[in-house]
């Protein structure tokens, strides 16, 4: 050791390995659970041999680790209808990334084009655009998708529409904000100049310069979508009632509340697990790619 | 200000035209025909047809939109199936309730989040702060109607101390409220914080110490004011959408209040009921929009130029 005091630069630049060794973290470890959980949604269900529909009376309401009579080992226990909660939990795990995932794909690529041609047309395109968005903002994106899915009817398909509907003008907005940032940049200028087609411009030039925030977006996105899709299935206007969904489990434990506590709680700190990994995720992608974006 | 003010009361009319029309459109998406929902399924055609004449159904769409445009604005959304009286008074009856949940919610969320987020910016980087950060981060993440099922399960079935539905005594309201304003509080102990951050780095806050002024003052007078502004804005928004009914929440504990009718009428397919409920909603919505909208352009007048 130099007995010379620590410079200002040596603090700083000390101060920001430890931040990014920080980032490094928030990004792995959520990134860990997610794995976990995708593993689980797919594994689970099939070594369980889990089927939605039977029902085993004599193994109603089992608490969390007990072995069952045929020498299974139910970890979280069983269900109002003897079903193992852990296996139904994974299958719960599979409707919300389903839904969580396909959603965010739908609502991604809708809101995306709308926003670049928003942004890009301008005028009277732009104008439409956004109004309809504002229309649809006046809307809690809750009340929008319960009406939407029980007119629509129960199945998984509808309610992956459904929350697209309810999503797409948080893409639409992002992207076009972007784009009014990145059209007067040189380089977009120069394609415009060059006689490029609106094709090109949007496609080529203006795209490329939105997907980081358009991911960031979609990672915080996918938190909510996760948790609308178990609302609705909570209601009753989720998924059909062979599917069991997180919240669908969570709500048929409330009748049970005071015999079997187990299958209404787990069921919701796994879906908060899911919900907080991806949001961690989405803030330490934020901090690492996107400082300018860093809010509350 | 003038012109800011009319073109923000222009643009909430065109959007609560656009929610009348939107929900007019949607409704009429249902498969089934509400006439044989309402004459049961043993009706006759000819029974049928008389229905649909007196509920309007015969009538070529655009007839339909205007009557119900028409209707909509004197508050008039046609009689309510289930109930057998007009859906807007069925409304306009459990709105009371909705409105002290909303209010108590927010009030809740502001007392407990401020001084957290006070605390969290005067201590930030340290224990403290660090603390609160996290914990708000976890609260955030918990599904609402999951909190109000565990809140029930210790605190009726358990300890036996609260009611669990219903709003029978100020006691039942704890759960509800608290359940409403949890979520909340994560978000703007979260808000308070980075604001306060904010704008402590700024100048003027530099010159107020300079000046000698007690750290009290500082904070409290100098940068609380400033770092307050999008925290209040927050408030109002919240409060709109509560308003709006807490529909998960208030379906959870029974709670009878604009949420908990409107996805029993949705169940019932009562669907004069649910146009008066999505209506009603959206229209709190838009107007506490406005408002908000209106008092920061007040509070900041760089709001009122931008575009």
């Amino acid at each position: 050791m130099t007995g010379l005091p620590p410079t200002l630069a040596m603090q700083t630049m000390q101060r920001a390995r430890r931040a990014r060794r920080g980032v490094t973290a928030r990004i792995t470890i959520p990134l860990v659970v997610l794995g976990l959980f995708i593993f689980g949604a797919i594994a689970v269900p099939m070594l369980y041999g889990f089927d939605p529909m039977r029902t085993e009376v004599l193994l109603r309401l089992k608490a969390p680790g007990t072995t069952l009579p045929d020498g299974a080992f139910a970890i979280f226990g069983t269900d109002q209808v003897g079903q193992d909660l852990f296996a139904q939990m994974m299958m719960g795990a599979r409707v919300s990334l389903t839904v969580g995932i396909s959603s965010l794909l739908v609502a991604g690529v809708f809101g995306v084009v709308t926003g670049l041609v928003a942004g890009h047309f301008g005028g009277w395109v732009d104008n439409v655009l956004m109004r309809i968005a504002d229309v649809q903002l006046a809307f809690p994106s809750i009340l929008l998708a319960i009406l939407l899915s029980s007119v629509l009817g129960p199945s998984l398909w509808n309610v992956i529409v459904v929350i697209s509907i309810t999503n797409w003008v948080v893409f639409a907005r992002v992207t076009r904000s972007q784009v009014l940032t990145l059209r007067s940049r040189e380089y977009v200028e120069a394609a415009r100049t060059l006689g490029a087609s609106h094709w090109h411009i949007i496609f080529r030039t203006l795209l490329p310069g939105c997907l980081a925030p358009i991911l960031v977006v979609a990672t915080v996105e996918f938190g909510h979508v996760v948790l609308l899709e178990a609302a609705l299935s909570f209601l009753g206007v989720g998924v059909p009632l062979g599917i069991p969904s997180l919240g669908s489990t969570i709500s048929n434990g409330t009748a049970y509340l005071g015999t079997a506590w187990w299958i209404s709680t787990l069921p919701g700190i796994a879906l908060a697990a899911l919900v907080l990994s991806t949001g961690v995720l989405g803030d330490a992608l934020r901090d690492r790619f996107d400082p300018k974006l860093r809010s509350a | 200000m003038l012109g800011y003010t009319i073109r923000r009361v222009l643009l909430a009319v065109f959007v609560l035209w656009g929610v009348v029309t939107v929900v007019f459109i949607i409704v009429r998406l249902v498969p089934a025909d509400p006439a044989v929902l309402v004459a049961g399924i043993d009706a006759t055609p000819e029974q049928i047809a008389v229905i649909r004449a007196r509920m309007g159904l015969d009538q070529p769409l655009i007839a339909q939109y205007l009557g119900y445009v028409g209707g909509a604005l004197r508050g008039d959304f046609g009689m309510s199936y289930t109930y057998g009286s007009p859906a807007m008074r069925l409304v306009a009856d459990v709105l009371p309730n909705t409105a002290l949940l909303a209010f108590l919610g927010c009030l809740l969320a502001v007392v407990v989040s401020f001084p957290l987020g006070l605390l969290a910016a005067l201590r930030v980087n340290r224990t403290t702060d660090r603390v609160i950060t996290t914990a708000s981060l976890f609260t955030q993440a918990l599904p609402g109607f999951w909190v109000g099922v565990v809140l029930m399960l210790v605190f009726s079935q358990m300890l036996r101390l609260l009611p669990s539905t219903g709003m029978g005594s100020p006691a039942a309201l704890v759960l509800p409220v608290v359940t409403v304003a949890l979520p909340f509080i994560a978000i703007l102990t979260r808000m308070t914080r980075s604001g306060l951050l904010e704008v402590v780095g700024e100048g003027y806050i530099s010159t107020a110490r300079a000046k000698g002024l007690s750290e009290r003052v500082v904070i409290f007078s100098h940068a609380a004011r400033n770092a307050l502004i999008p925290v209040v804005t927050l408030v109002g928004l919240e409060f709109g959408t509560l308003l709006g009914g807490a529909v998960v929440t208030e379906t959870v504990f029974s709670f009878p209040g604009v949420g908990k009718l409107l996805v029993s009428s949705i169940l019932a397919r009562d669907y004069n009921l649910v146009q008066a409920c999505v209506v009603i909603i959206a229209a709190a919505f838009v107007i506490v929009n406005l408002l908000v909208d209106l008092i920061y352009g007040y509070l900041d007048p760089r709001v009122r130029f931008a575009k």
